[in-house]
């Protein structure tokens, strides 16, 4: 059985029918990859399964067990970690206070210690500016504090909103071979990307999303190669 | 070599002088010359009108750092001059129409006899402009000579002002200790003597100047050279010697300063409570000044012995009855506000303030507490068969709430709570995607802050034996979110010193009192200019506006590569 199923999930903004029958699974150890352009639904998706937006139709299960009795802020515990879009770090916090509040729901002091240094190990940079304050870091670095801090609740399952969003091509590159390795370490992934090429290239499958619709699923090297997809999301004709 | 200015000069002296007629037809320089700073020779009224020529003096020469004399001191005295000419103006108006004062009420005779030293509009017109002059160029000269003797002076003279202007308080103090013969020597009948002045200033000026010549270094060293048992050790006798000076704080102050001392007591109390809101959890709360009433009336309708009392019960069975009562009004508040945010939650906690004080003087709850005539004959709490009476009694009750209340916010501070509430004042979403329950997290922030502040209403309706609705207005709440800021968001140590500076100030100096709005947003505005983490900042502010710094300097950086 996969470790997150997604079943025909419906989600509304208002009257706006954001989703429309949206189902994916994960299984434990994969990464997936969620593309699509602008407005597709991707961000609706990871809102749903971490329990900041309600489905009205359809569930959410992880393990088996509906998420949706939970509230979001349970979900932490439950073992799912999401990294919003943006970034999102505590712009006025130092490095470390990040970590440590990634860490909050915890009460395993050696166990913290230890992730602590797994997550400098994992992202050396910020093991070198551990007492600067978060706000000043560059992009690349805030992205990867808050992937950094989601791994300090020791996920199962950890939500990527756009980790590319905004960066230098040398820095996506980094960040996408950390998600990789981040994986290898037994974390399952589920990614939303625009940049589908590098999306695809650490993924091993993938979802097409138009207008809150699945239009295609396939495994990333098939994806890679659809006609389709390469001409609408990796430019090639 | 800097240039000679005249346009800059003449530009800024009338700014000052604009801020000294403000001052002047406002009725502030007529008010405060009602108080000596030197007996019967210089008032705070005309500290407060010379001030502006002799500042500007000085800031006109350094904002161009003109160092060369001749250049200087034209420019100052040239602003010094033209800082008079808005007050001359107004002397020869009052000349030509002497109705003048049916539409600036404050334009008196007393008035224009402090600005013309008696003398007449012209001549003490012409009087004044030279004064002004004369005192642009002083302050002109405090940037052109040395530091090293140009420090000490103007501290010498800003310290003997300060004194002169505190004169009261410490004649409050000393008036057990000294003789009467050395204290009306000291003292004039307002403000100390000219003698004491002179005294004053080269005592304090020679001190200040042999500190930074040798003193400073030989102290360094000193300090340098103790061990590490000896610092530990000077740590605990300051410790010991402070908590001491609190413990006898009321003995020494007199029952007046005391009631001051306990007023400020009070709203460190609120001001610790706020704190938690605003500082800790980055709620703005603009009604918070409704728990001060409902712990106060809580308190007054289960002791009173009056009509409205019900309870008879003793203060101390009611103290912690009022604190559960604000507490759960907080959480009662917090309620409907939680998907409130910034602006909008102000906006509505500003009404819930407002609605607990129309309740309080409606007619509605007039049968239970007592309208706008309030509850009367509260008594005076009583311990082991000692009543506690005087302000002097009162002060132990509200330190030991006081240390109490710091005792639980620095625990909390640092608790996982605290940084429940860090997290969400930095960022709302990110803080629920760590895990952190909203709902609680902010419920228990205004259940706590709230209970700070029906401790202290509690205590404010059992001091004064009386409640009345009026005590209760909005300015309460906006006094306690001033001294937050003035103090420092966040931060213990800065709450206490922002209830010195906004509440104990005022009321030394009595005639602040009518512009005491005023002088808050003058207060406010400085603050937010030029120390905008407050006067005693928290850790993690300071560090935040020094990050700016850095990043600052950074980018420089980089622009000169």
């Amino acid at each position: 059985m996969a470790l997150l199923e997604v079943t025909d999930v419906h989600t509304y903004y208002g009257n706006i029918h954001a989703l429309k029958g949206i189902s994916i699974s994960v299984a434990e150890g994969e990464i997936v990859s969620l593309i699509g352009g602008n407005g597709a639904g991707k961000t609706t998706t990871l809102r749903t399964i971490s329990g900041l937006l309600r489905p009205q139709h359809g569930s959410v299960t992880l393990n088996g067990e509906d998420l949706h009795q939970y509230k979001a802020h349970q979900l932490v515990s439950k073992g799912i970690a999401m990294v919003p879009e943006g970034r999102g770090v505590f712009a006025r916090l130092s490095v470390a206070e990040n970590l440590e509040m990634g860490a909050y729901h915890r009460n395993d002091k050696d166990g913290i210690a230890d992730d602590l240094k797994r997550a400098y190990a994992l992202f050396p940079r910020l093991d070198e500016r551990k007492t600067q304050v978060a706000g000043t870091l560059s992009g690349g670095e805030q992205q990867m504090l808050a992937m950094a801090r989601a791994m300090m609740s020791r996920p199962t399952l950890l939500l990527l909103d756009e980790p590319s969003m905004g960066l230098a091509p040398v820095l996506v590159e980094l960040i996408f071979s950390t998600i990789a390795d981040i994986n290898k370490e037994g974390t399952t992934i589920l990614l939303v990307e625009q940049n589908a090429h590098m999306a695809l290239q650490v993924a091993h499958r993938g979802y097409v999303l138009q207008t809150g619709e699945i239009v295609l699923q396939d495994s990333a090297k098939n994806l890679q190669r659809n006609a389709m997809v390469q001409k609408a999301y990796l430019g090639i004709d | 070599m800097a240039q000679l200015d005249v346009r800059d000069a003449i530009r800024k002296g009338l700014l000052a002088g604009v801020i000294a007629l403000g001052l002047s037809v406002i009725g502030m320089v007529e008010a405060f010359d009602q108080r000596d700073v030197i007996t019967d020779v210089f008032s705070l009224g005309q500290l407060l009108l010379f001030a502006a020529p002799a500042v500007v003096g000085f800031l006109v020469v350094k904002g161009r750092d003109i160092r060369a004399y001749g250049p200087a001191l034209i420019s100052g005295a040239l602003a010094g001059v033209f800082a008079a000419i808005p007050i001359f103006l107004l002397l020869m108006l009052t000349l030509i129409y002497p109705g003048l004062r049916a539409q600036l009420v404050n334009v008196s005779p007393t008035l224009i006899g402090i600005l013309t030293f008696g003398s007449g509009q012209i001549v003490g017109g012409l009087l004044l402009t030279a004064v002004m002059g004369v005192l642009g160029l002083v302050g002109a000269t405090t940037h052109v000579i040395p530091d090293r003797i140009s420090d000490p002076l103007v501290l010498g003279v800003g310290w003997t002002l300060l004194i002169g202007v505190l004169s009261e308080v410490l004649l409050n103090i000393l008036r057990p200790l000294l003789p009467r013969g050395v204290l009306r020597f000291l003292f004039g009948t307002k403000g100390i003597t000219l003698v004491t002045a002179v005294i004053l200033l080269v005592l304090i000026t020679v001190g200040i100047a042999w500190w930074r010549a040798q003193g400073r270094e030989r102290y360094q060293k000193r300090i340098a050279a103790r061990s590490a048992v000896q610092v530990a050790n000077a740590r605990r006798t300051s410790l010991g010697a402070g908590l001491l000076l609190l413990l006898v704080l009321p003995f020494i102050l007199g029952t007046y300063l005391t009631e001051v001392v306990d007023n400020v007591g009070l709203y460190v109390l609120m001001g610790l409570g706020l704190n938690i809101v605003v500082g800790f959890a980055g709620l703005l709360d603009l009604g918070y000044v409704a728990f001060f009433a409902i712990g106060a009336y809580m308190m007054g309708i289960l002791t009173s012995q009056g009509d409205l009392g019900v309870g008879g019960i003793s203060f101390w069975l009611a103290l912690p009855i009022c604190v559960a009562t604000s507490t759960i009004a907080g959480i009662i508040l917090g309620t409907p506000v939680l998907r409130m945010r910034g602006d909008y939650l102000a906006i509505v906690t500003l009404g819930f303030g407002e609605i607990i004080r129309v309740l309080a003087t409606s007619d509605l709850l007039k049968p239970v507490i007592g309208g706008a005539q309030g509850i009367l004959q509260i008594p005076k709490p009583e311990i082991f068969g000692f009543t506690i009476l005087q302000p002097q009694h009162f002060y132990y009750v509200i330190l030991a709430s006081v240390f109490l209340a710091l005792f639980i916010s620095s625990r909390l501070r640092d608790s996982r709570l605290g940084r429940q509430w860090m997290s969400l004042r930095e960022d709302e979403d990110v803080a629920e995607a760590m895990g952190i329950h909203l709902v609680k997290t902010k419920l228990l922030a205004f259940g706590i802050g709230a209970a700070f502040s029906g401790l202290a209403g509690a205590i404010f309706a059992a001091r004064l034996s009386s409640i009345f609705p009026h005590s209760f207005n909005l300015l309460i709440s906006i006094n306690v979110l001033s001294l937050i800021i003035v103090g420092g968001m966040g931060s213990l140590p800065g709450v206490v010193v922002g209830a010195l500076v906004l509440v104990g100030l005022p009321e030394l100096l009595r005639e602040f009192a009518e512009y005491r709005l005023l002088l808050y947003g003058a207060l406010l505005i400085a603050m937010m200019l030029r120390k905008p983490d407050g006067l005693w900042p928290s850790p993690v502010r300071r560090r935040e506006l020094k990050a700016e710094e850095q990043e600052k300097l950074m980018m420089q950086a980089e622009g000169l590569e």
